[in-house]
């Protein structure tokens, strides 16, 4: 048994007007202990929801669908108090900014302490020394007086950092990580994912990875899962994914990445146009407006996702004439 | 031994020296205030003032009941010491100034905690819970809103005659409703924050939540309309004791030594002149407070 098993989780949010809009549909994945699986995809393509509706920290006003069991239970019809064992203690969580998911009115220490005592039930003293210790692992020197500080003396990169240490505390079996670098600088960044990929080898943690970053998934993630307009269309490990993509959006996606073979003026490869509105997507294909290998088929039935080599893929398009398409990328 | 130990490549960065002591939130805004030198004199004078009116009247050799039959109707004079003069019954009016000054700040203190622990409680639970509790609670608010606080008032004090807490009260059951619309709605852009998310994904339960993540953060906002708070409910006590309502003779408020002197404007300016000058001067230092408190905690300003 997988520990962690998604099928086919949906999120659907109630507009004001009254009209659904669904944000994630038809989603499944598995994550096994110890591996590191990438989602992948553009703004609004629903990678932040799914693992938000995991961790039951979906708005008010949207609306979960689906299975999700960790160990065997269900997380999504759990209540708060049962999910509270959980989130923080078994799953945690890191944010896209450092600089806001810190409580900027308490120190390093109550925050990083809150956890603890409420899961562990330990001491203030214990916790504090827990505490310390695991900012000693994120390698924040002087952590036995910083931890008395407050977030706004922290860089950015020290935050994301201290929200790393605060989400090892109680040792989860799984740590979510969305976008953990976006708001960081590129060196930064290199230090953060090292320190993701070092605790992911030393002890076993098994890592959910949010990025647009297609290189922080080609450095880090065993497996990964591309998604587009709340959709999944394609998943495969990243060393197959890499080798031989084999949806047109994964391309586009790889192609995307500048290389150091360009010429320094040539210009970006982009994929032309934007994701479909939130609930604006047609019958067809949700990425077929900006296809360059779009059938007519595209435009009037949405591919299913099937089987593929090991992996999954929802294209009409062969996969033989996909793979042709490919761009050297050095992973 | 540090179980947390990686033994990896990462970086390790340079051990910053010499890093200026940490200081938090509410120490660097008090900094600030600190430079802030005309709200620095009006607390001087404000706590001169209240200093006054809760010391001064064991000080001095006048009372506020006794009258001092040799000196009816004075004006100010240095005669016996009646720096403000006498009313008609020969009663110190600087005294009474203080005494009625007492009341009149008690009230608005009292008034003030009462009514923003009331509307910070209410608020933030109203902003946090959201959904059908946030807006069955507001709803309640509004009604409460509709409901004549004067009204209420007048009805208290004849069923239940003039007594000091009553007013306190009175006062506190309707100005929470301010503080608690204005709580909510800080409270209502604090959910989103990540830190919040942060707290929920860690566990945390949200009335925890909302005491030790959300409470703080309002902080800020809170102590400056507070500030605003103080001088509203001194004017409300002046209006109902000016109307007959408020405390109850021999005791005395400013409220109560304005209505009588307004009664007498003409042949005994001070009676209204003195303890007038007083309550302006009190409301002008509140204020003052109350602005360099959010210059201070501006986020802006920093």
């Amino acid at each position: 048994m997988a520990l962690l098993e998604v099928s086919k989780l949906g999120v659907r949010f109630a507009r004001h007007d009254g009209g659904p809009v669904d944000a994630v549909q038809d989603v499944s994945f598995a994550l096994e202990s110890g591996r590191t699986l990438g989602i992948v995809g553009e703004s609004g393509s629903g990678k932040s929801q799914t693992v938000m509706a995991l961790l039951g920290l979906i708005a008010p006003n949207g609306t979960v669908t689906g299975e999700a069991s960790y160990r065997g239970e269900n997380l999504l019809h759990m209540r708060t108090r049962e999910l509270n064992r959980i989130r923080g203690e078994r799953i945690a969580m890191i944010f896209q900014d450092p600089m806001t998911s810190l409580n900027p009115f308490l120190t390093i220490e109550r925050q990083m302490t809150e956890t603890l005592q409420l899961h562990r039930q330990m001491s203030r003293r214990a916790a504090r020394m827990r505490a310390i210790e695991a900012l000693e692992s994120v390698r924040i020197p002087d952590a036995a007086r910083r931890i008395g500080m407050y977030p706004h003396e922290f860089s950015g990169g020290m935050r994301q950092r201290v929200m790393i240490a605060m989400a090892l505390l109680c040792e989860p079996d799984i740590l979510i990580a969305d976008e953990p670098t976006t708001a960081l600088d590129v060196t930064v960044q290199a230090q953060i994912i090292e320190l993701l990929r070092e605790l992911n080898r030393e002890r076993g943690t098994a890592i959910i990875l949010i990025t647009h970053d297609m290189g922080v998934v080609a450095g880090l993630c065993d497996d990964v899962m591309v998604m587009y307009a709340g959709r999944t269309v394609e998943q495969a490990s990243a060393r197959a994914l890499f080798a031989a993509p084999r949806h047109p959006y994964t391309v586009g996606l790889l192609n995307a990445l500048p290389r150091l073979t360009d010429a320094s003026d040539a210009p970006l490869r982009t994929i032309p146009g934007n994701p479909p509105l939130p609930g604006m997507a047609g019958a067809g294909c949700a990425f077929a407006p900006r296809c360059a290998y779009a059938l007519d088929l595209c435009r009037r039935e949405r591919p299913i996702l099937k089987e593929f080599e090991g992996g999954v893929r929802a294209c009409h398009k062969p996969a033989s004439e996909i793979a042709g398409l490919r761009v050297e990328v050095q992973a | 031994m540090n179980r947390f130990s990686l033994s990896g490549r990462a970086a390790t960065l340079a051990v910053v020296a010499g890093a200026p002591r940490s200081r938090s939130p509410f120490a660097a805004a008090g900094a600030r205030f600190l430079r802030n030198r005309a709200a620095l004199a009006a607390l001087a004078l404000l706590l001169l003032i209240v200093l006054a009116c809760f010391v001064g009247p064991l000080l001095l050799t006048n009372n506020a009941i006794d009258s001092d039959w040799s000196a009816i109707s004075l004006a100010p004079t240095a005669q016996g010491a009646h720096w403000f003069g006498t009313d008609e019954l020969g009663r110190d009016l600087l005294v009474r100034s203080l005494e009625g000054g007492r009341v009149s700040l008690e009230v608005g203190l009292l008034g003030t905690l009462v009514s923003g622990l009331i509307g910070v409680a209410y608020g933030a639970v109203a902003g946090y819970a959201g959904g059908r509790i946030d807006a069955v609670l507001m709803r309640v608010v509004d009604m409460m809103y509709a409901i004549p606080y004067m009204l209420i008032a007048i009805l208290m004090m004849t069923l239940f005659g003039r007594a000091f807490y009553l007013v306190v009260l009175t006062i506190s059951a309707f100005s929470w409703l301010d503080m608690a619309r204005v709580v909510r709605g800080q409270t209502l852009t604090l959910r989103t924050r990540e830190f919040v998310d942060a707290a929920r994904a860690t566990g945390v339960k949200p009335l925890t939540i909302v005491a030790r993540h959300i409470v703080p953060n309002l902080l800020g906002v809170v102590v400056v309309y507070a500030s605003v708070t103080v001088p509203s409910i001194v004017l409300t006590e002046s209006v109902l004791s000016f109307l007959g309502l408020g405390v109850q003779e021999p005791m005395t408020s400013w409220g109560v030594l304005i209505e009588d002197g307004a009664q007498k404007l003409e042949a005994m300016p001070w009676l209204l002149l003195c303890p007038a000058t007083m309550l302006c001067v009190t409301l002008y230092c509140v204020s003052f407070v109350g602005d360099g408190l959010r210059d201070a905690f501006d986020p802006k300003e920093h």
